[in-house]
């Protein structure tokens, strides 16, 4: 036989046991000929576009998972960032109705997340950034599947301060208007946002890109804590190896699949993004894999040079093996949605400070996190801005989803339900930043954007 | 006409008729069995076939639905893949 019954077995082992899948197919639809100036006609446009390439990415997706026997966990859209969309309609509601339309088609096919209601502000507002952020919490309130975003700063603009201290406010509007604050958990703060990310929340079809492209993210964790697994006294350049090989592997299919998927669709494909992203199931967690690597509790000491590790085999690995990689090709820590996480906040081993360090060697930054819904304003501004000069400065993505969850205090519990899991409010520091937050204005680039 | 080959993997107890009932399934479907290996892997009956279905109008879905039936029956695991993802994963 060309393959030996071993190999073959490994697929099949991942498969069965370690949660071997693709994590999402995630198709970039360009809205912007969609335009109109008259409501109703640009909300038929943008419905019709969604909701027919939708349905035919749902079925060829589920055709590609009866092939191969590897299950793809999430089909989503990413559209073009809606405050580019409603620029020509001036219409007072046309954010939020833009918002409903997208929301609708994607439940009538049967998409569970659309990401792309957002806009690029790193460097000013236009009146439509501005309008689009001001229905933020009316269209998290009133939405189930929208996804937003917002990218407030980049290496070569500096951080956008005015749009950040908004951000800080509406951050605990939408909180205010959603159970348990969780139209948050559909919003990402971005610094250097990638426009080919295939990942919710943060998901948008960037300006550079073609009216469609296909793009995917491979699978999860609980391959690579599986070969952790079997080999427990390794040393850490063999161990770097052994995650080398088993990312290789795993984003070869993800390659395959993706290929494959777009030529079904007959648009291009897009790229591999290959994060290691955590599911609440139990064994599906990036902290898990530190675990097992021989660190007690995520968040010890030792941990974020763990992660690094983690995080450079994983790129090695994934690098080699597709044509396209792109997205944030980091890997994800968020709280809520990863088991092993969770614990460590219970038990007392993972502060919001740690977590922050974590950022600096992978992606995507502050991700998932409850914090008491009393934070003020200031303060979530002044995370936010901590968190996003880290990706400004080191010239990576970072991101922020944080969730004042109202009424809750550091250390309750709260569950955001379904994919998006549950966790424990974490302590924030009180001391103040406010004089320095509300200076605004735009803190300017860091000298390392100057390459040319 | 491209050559379209697919495994079939089966993982459990160990017991009498699983490459029969198997084969003769596939058999019916006129699907060709090029190769078939089997081993005990600790302690548990592990079989991998690799099978040609060129020829056949069932597709894999519809295959895998009939496997089923005997993966209910025998407590057995039975996964159906197009090869390619073993060339894809396997070879470089």
């Amino acid at each position: 036989m060309e393959y030996s019954l071993e190999e073959v077995m490994e697929t099949v082992r991942m498969t069965l046991y370690h949660n071997f899948d693709i994590r999402t197919v995630t198709l970039g639809i360009n809205l912007k000929d969609c335009i109109n100036s008259d409501l109703d006609i640009f909300k038929a446009n943008v419905y019709d576009r969604v909701s027919v390439y939708g349905r035919r990415l749902i079925h060829e997706a589920q055709d590609l998972e009866d092939k191969y026997g590897i299950p793809i966990i999430n089909k989503r859209i990413s559209v073009t960032p809606v405050s580019l969309i409603i620029e020509a309609c001036a219409q007072a509601d046309a954010p939020v109705e833009i918002a409903k339309t997208l929301d609708k088609a994607s439940k009538d096919v049967g998409i569970d997340f659309i990401g792309g209601y957002g806009a690029l502000v790193q460097k000013g507002m236009t009146r439509a950034d501005k309008r689009l952020i001001d229905s933020l919490p009316e269209v998290f309130s009133c939405t189930e599947r929208v996804c937003g975003f917002l990218n407030v700063a980049s290496t070569v603009s500096g951080m956008n301060m005015d749009a950040i201290i908004m951000l800080g406010k509406t951050l605990k509007e939408i909180a205010g208007r959603t159970e348990n604050g969780i139209g948050c958990a559909r919003f990402v703060v971005f610094a250097n946002a990638p426009e080919d990310n295939p990942f919710m929340a943060g998901a948008f079809h960037g300006v550079g890109e073609p009216d469609f492209s296909l793009n995917i993210g491979i699978s999860g964790p609980g391959v690579v804590r599986g070969v952790v697994e079997q080999n427990r006294d390794c040393d850490l350049t063999e161990l770097s190896g052994v995650i080398k090989r088993t990312a290789f592997k795993i984003t070869r299919a993800g390659e395959l699949i993706g290929r494959e998927l777009a030529h079904n669709l007959s648009v291009p494909f897009g790229i591999v993004d290959i994060s290691l992203a955590s599911t609440t199931k139990v064994g599906d967690s990036v902290a898990g894999i530190v675990e097992m690597m021989g660190v007690e509790k995520m968040g010890a000491p030792g941990s974020t040079a763990a992660l690094a590790l983690l995080v450079d085999a994983v790129k090695k690995g994934g690098a080699m093996a597709s044509g396209n990689v792109g997205g944030l090709s980091g890997t994800f820590i968020p709280v809520s949605e990863d088991s092993c996480m969770n614990d460590a906040v219970r038990f007392g081993a993972l502060s919001i400070e740690k977590l922050e360090a974590f950022t600096a060697v992978c992606s995507v930054g502050l991700d998932m996190i409850a914090i008491p819904g009393d934070t003020k304003a200031q303060t979530i501004s002044a995370i936010i801005a901590d968190e996003l000069a880290i990706g400004v400065v080191n010239n990576k993505t970072t991101g922020v989803r944080l969730i004042p969850v109202p009424g809750k205090k550091a250390g309750d519990y709260v569950n955001f339900g379904g994919l998006l899991g549950e966790t424990y409010v974490m302590n924030i520091s009180s001391f103040s930043s406010n004089d320095f937050i509300l200076r605004g204005g735009r803190m300017p680039a860091p000298v390392t954007s100057m390459r040319n | 006409m491209k050559r379209e080959q697919i495994f079939i993997t089966v993982i459990g107890k160990d017991q009498k008729g699983i490459i029969a009932r198997i084969s003769n399934a596939v058999f019916t479907h006129n699907i060709n069995i090029e190769d078939l290996n089997q081993k005990i892997m600790g302690g548990y009956f592990v079989m991998t076939m690799l099978a040609d279905i060129t020829d056949s109008s069932i597709t894999i879905s519809q295959l895998k639905k009939e496997l089923s039936a005997i993966e209910d029956e025998m407590h057995l695991k039975i996964q159906v893949q197009h090869e390619n993802i073993f060339k894809t994963m396997h070879r470089v």
